[in-house]
């Protein structure tokens, strides 16, 4: 066995048997726990002394497969820098005729939604959850209709019944008063609803209810080829395309036991600095807005335009879209488009050094980040928030060097440098931008030094080997997402789920937002820059 | 504040003439595919969206590629039917009817008719379009409403304000509130949790109003397609008056399709080899 010692520490904690093996990778531990009831204490052992950190929660519905129909999956990995790069599961059977787990929510508050999810989408009652409202299903969803099951046919609709009030936290008192925003909100943003509860502009409480958009993604991806299946995947969240499009790759590599080539990885990890680069100089833009600093808020605009077009010229799609495939990638990077790329990278570092000199020389621009929206680090850490949210607040935490992937997977991979810093306010988190779209110009500078010759892509079997697992983490603009991917006995995608960076950073931003008063609100949101689409799928 | 003027005035006037001037995407640009008639043209598993088509009559295999749910991967246009589908850079795609999005041609046998439907350009249509025109033609304000898009067309609408597209300067602009606002501008398939407030957004929009579908899911349902969470399209909940295909539409897309809806261009119809 991998780790004897992980072992006997959880059957030490545990009533019942527990069962060992190595996977879904060759360096991953699945730990099969032969009594739910032990859920706790394991998730325990794991969190406490072993220093891990909840990564993703994946049910499934197995009832094609015949060996008990619902299982749920507690994913962990390391949650500390410079630990080796692994996932180890946590692997429960629920009873199909009461199907109850123990809640992990109090002990592991980065649970919360997963297990709320899992009730809606699969009708597992997560026992002892101190918050069981539904949270992905609105407006008078039936009861006892689970979605995610495989006896429900997924292209039927369900009828809508608008509620009058979205249950919520209610506060009373002198001068209590209840701002609701949104779901359609003023400007050209997602839809989502806040529910602010304050006493003049101090925000006492602030509720969110997402899930607007979510679409059925992860039903609609059941039964597809892996190929269907990759541009329903690369179309989930339209700024994290290329990093969900090669987290649902890497994903599906490892079930068909390829390696994509060289210089496909070489090219993928320069789509995926791209689009960090992109997004970081456009969010820097808009935190200028939500600041009211304009002359800043077209500056970013500029260059992120300017970074758009680059990408259709590489890729034909502004959003780069089309340029990955399972296997590899489609399109090359050609000489006169490496050229290209370098000019546009050199006018973009020369902007964004300007950019922020003047943010930086403007005190009435940093008189409205300094301090505003504070997140704890102990917060971050209780909620496993990711991404730029996290290192802002000093958790030194990122998928390309904890769980490499792309070109960092390969041989004589380049050092990334990881920025941090442990204010935790809107500033620390628009200068980590600054610093992390600097690093990925000079990662990118990196990957084209080591481009050779070679092939764009290898074949992938289709169907896909049976029942096999994989599993991935991409370090996206808005930090790691986990790609959790299995096949279904004919090879074809059984059941996908991603946990989004933004799924464990939404309830992040409630808390930071009740440090800030209400008109800061904005600036708030922007400086974490979120994602709606790819929480809601 | 010297600084930033001599910065301002450094980097000069960055934005486009588009309309004025013609806009030429880059040569890897993935426009509307070009269905060549008589040739080898694939079967309709090849679309992940379901936008191609097949149908077979006395005079042989008809293959029919439906725009508006096309997201232009390009892979009808790989090996081994590249010769039969390339793809083109056209991208003002924008039409006042589904039929028009839809290219259909003969398969196997180029010296048969395509069997086009006829154009849906009725003269009540081309009246409405001038009254538009005369009331919104020079100042067309906009609602956004997000119904669930992945947000990739929410940003190119954003794009839209950005110093280069500046539609301002074509007298568009996005309001906050729908009741400022001339119609809505809608992304995403209409999602079952939006789908209450997508319809008591476009109502609070004072009558005659205009409805834009921009993108694949809005304008088809796309890639996400109708399911327990998605009605498949706008027009599955409200009527819709210009759609504009595309995954998502480049910003001078979304641009082309608002001034054919406001009258001041002309959709064309989709070209055929």
């Amino acid at each position: 066995m991998a780790d004897p010692a992980l072992l006997d520490a959880l059957r030490a904690a545990a009533h019942g048997p527990i069962d060992a093996d190595i996977g879904p990778r060759p360096s991953d531990l699945t730990m099969r726990l032969g009594r739910a009831s032990d859920l706790p204490a394991a998730a325990a052992v794991l969190s406490g002394p072993q220093a891990m950190a909840l990564a993703t929660v994946v049910a499934t519905d197995e009832s094609a497969v015949g060996k008990g129909a619902l299982h749920v999956r507690y994913v962990f990995e390391p949650a500390v820098a410079g630990a080796p790069d692994r996932f180890v599961t946590l692997l429960v059977s629920v009873d199909g005729s009461r199907p109850e787990v123990p809640s992990l929510t109090t002990a592991i508050p980065a649970a919360n939604w997963h297990e709320r999810e899992m009730q809606d989408l699969f009708g597992i009652v997560p026992v002892g959850h101190p918050d069981p409202r539904p949270l992905v299903v609105h407006d008078g969803w039936p009861q006892g209709i689970f979605p995610l099951r495989k006896a429900f046919d997924g292209s039927r609709r369900v009828p809508v019944n608008p509620a009058a009030e979205f249950p919520h936290l209610v506060a009373e008192g002198e001068g209590v008063f209840e701002i609701p925003v949104g779901p359609i909100h003023a400007g050209i943003i997602e839809p989502g609803h806040f529910r602010f509860t304050s006493v003049g502009e101090t925000v006492l409480h602030l509720d969110a209810r997402l899930f607007y958009t979510h679409r059925g993604l992860e039903k609609r991806m059941e039964g597809l080829s892996p190929l269907d299946a990759f541009s329903v995947a690369e179309r989930i969240c339209g700024v994290c395309s290329v990093a969900h499009g090669l987290g649902y790759c890497e994903a599906l590599e490892q079930i068909a036991r390829v390696d994509a080539p060289r210089r496909a990885r070489l090219i993928r990890s320069v789509a995926l600095e791209l689009e960090r680069l992109y997004n970081h100089v456009g969010d820097i833009g808009n935190i200028c807005a939500g600041a009211s600093f304009h002359y800043g808020t077209a500056t970013g605009l500029r260059m992120k335009e300017a970074l758009q077009q680059m990408n259709e010229r590489l890729a034909g799609n502004r959003f780069l879209r089309g340029l990955l495939v399972p296997g590899g990638v489609r399109l090359d990077l050609s000489d006169d488009l490496v050229a290209d790329l370098a000019a546009t990278l050199q006018v973009t570092l020369s902007g964004l050094d300007g950019l922020m000199g003047r943010i930086e020389a403007n005190p009435t621009v940093v008189d409205r980040l300094d301090d505003t929206g504070l997140l704890q680090r102990q917060a971050a850490l209780d909620l496993a928030v990711a991404g730029v949210a996290a290192r802002a607040s000093g958790v030194d935490r990122d998928a390309r060097r904890d769980h490499p992937h792309g070109a960092l997977a390969g041989p004589t991979p380049p050092d990334v440098r990881v920025v941090t810093a442990s204010e935790g306010d809107a500033m620390a988190r628009m200068t980590v931008r600054a610093l992390e779209a600097r690093e990925s110009i000079r990662l990118i500078g990196e990957f084209i030094r080591q481009l050779e010759p070679g092939p764009l892509h290898v074949a992938v079997a289709d169907p896909l080997p049976g029942g096999r697992i994989g599993i991935s983490a991409i370090e996206s603009p808005r930090g790691e997402a986990v790609h959790w991917l299995r096949t279904d006995a004919s090879g074809r995608v059984d059941r996908y789920h991603l946990r989004s960076p933004s799924y464990h950073n939404w309830p992040a931003v409630a808390l930071a937002a009740e440090t800030a008063i209400v008109p800061d609100f904005p600036l708030v949101n922007k400086s974490f820059e979120l994602c709606y689409s790819c929480t809601d799928r | 504040m010297l600084r930033i003027l001599v910065n301002a005035l450094r980097t000069g006037v960055v934005t486009t003439r588009y309309p004025a001037e013609p806009s030429v995407p880059p040569v890897r640009f993935r426009g509307a595919p070009v269905l060549h008639p008589g040739s080898h043209l694939p079967p309709p598993a090849v679309c992940p969206t379901g936008a191609i088509t097949e149908r077979v009559d006395a005079a042989g295999r008809h293959v029919a590629l439906d725009l508006a749910r096309c997201v232009f991967c390009g892979r009808c246009a790989e090996d081994p039917w590249a010769d039969a589908i390339t793809m083109g850079r056209d991208f003002e795609l924008a039409a006042r009817s589904r039929a028009d999005l839809r290219i259909e041609v003969m398969a196997d046998d180029p010296t048969a008719p395509t069997g086009e439907p006829a154009r849906d350009r009725s003269a009540d249509a081309a009246r409405v379009s001038s009254e538009i025109r005369r009331v919104l033609g020079r100042s067309l304000h906009l609602r956004h409403l997000d119904a669930g898009s992945c947000n990739a067309c929410d940003w190119e609408l954003a794009a839209l304000l950005n110093p280069v597209y500046d539609v301002r300067r074509l007298g568009v602009d996005f309001v906050a509130s729908p009741r400022h606002a001339d119609g809505v501008v809608v992304t995403g398939p209409v999602t079952r949790n939006l789908e209450t407030a997508v319809r008591r957004t476009v109502e609070a929009v004072p009558d005659p109003r205009i409805v834009i579908a921009v993108g694949a899911c809005a304008a088809s349902g796309g890639i996400v397609g109708e399911g327990y969470a998605s009605a498949g399209g706008v027009d599955r909940v409200l009527p819709v008056d210009v759609s504009i295909p595309g995954c998502p539409p480049r910003p001078e897309a979304i641009i082309f399709g608002i001034l054919v809806a406001v009258g001041r261009l002309d959709a064309r119809l989709p070209r055929r080899e």
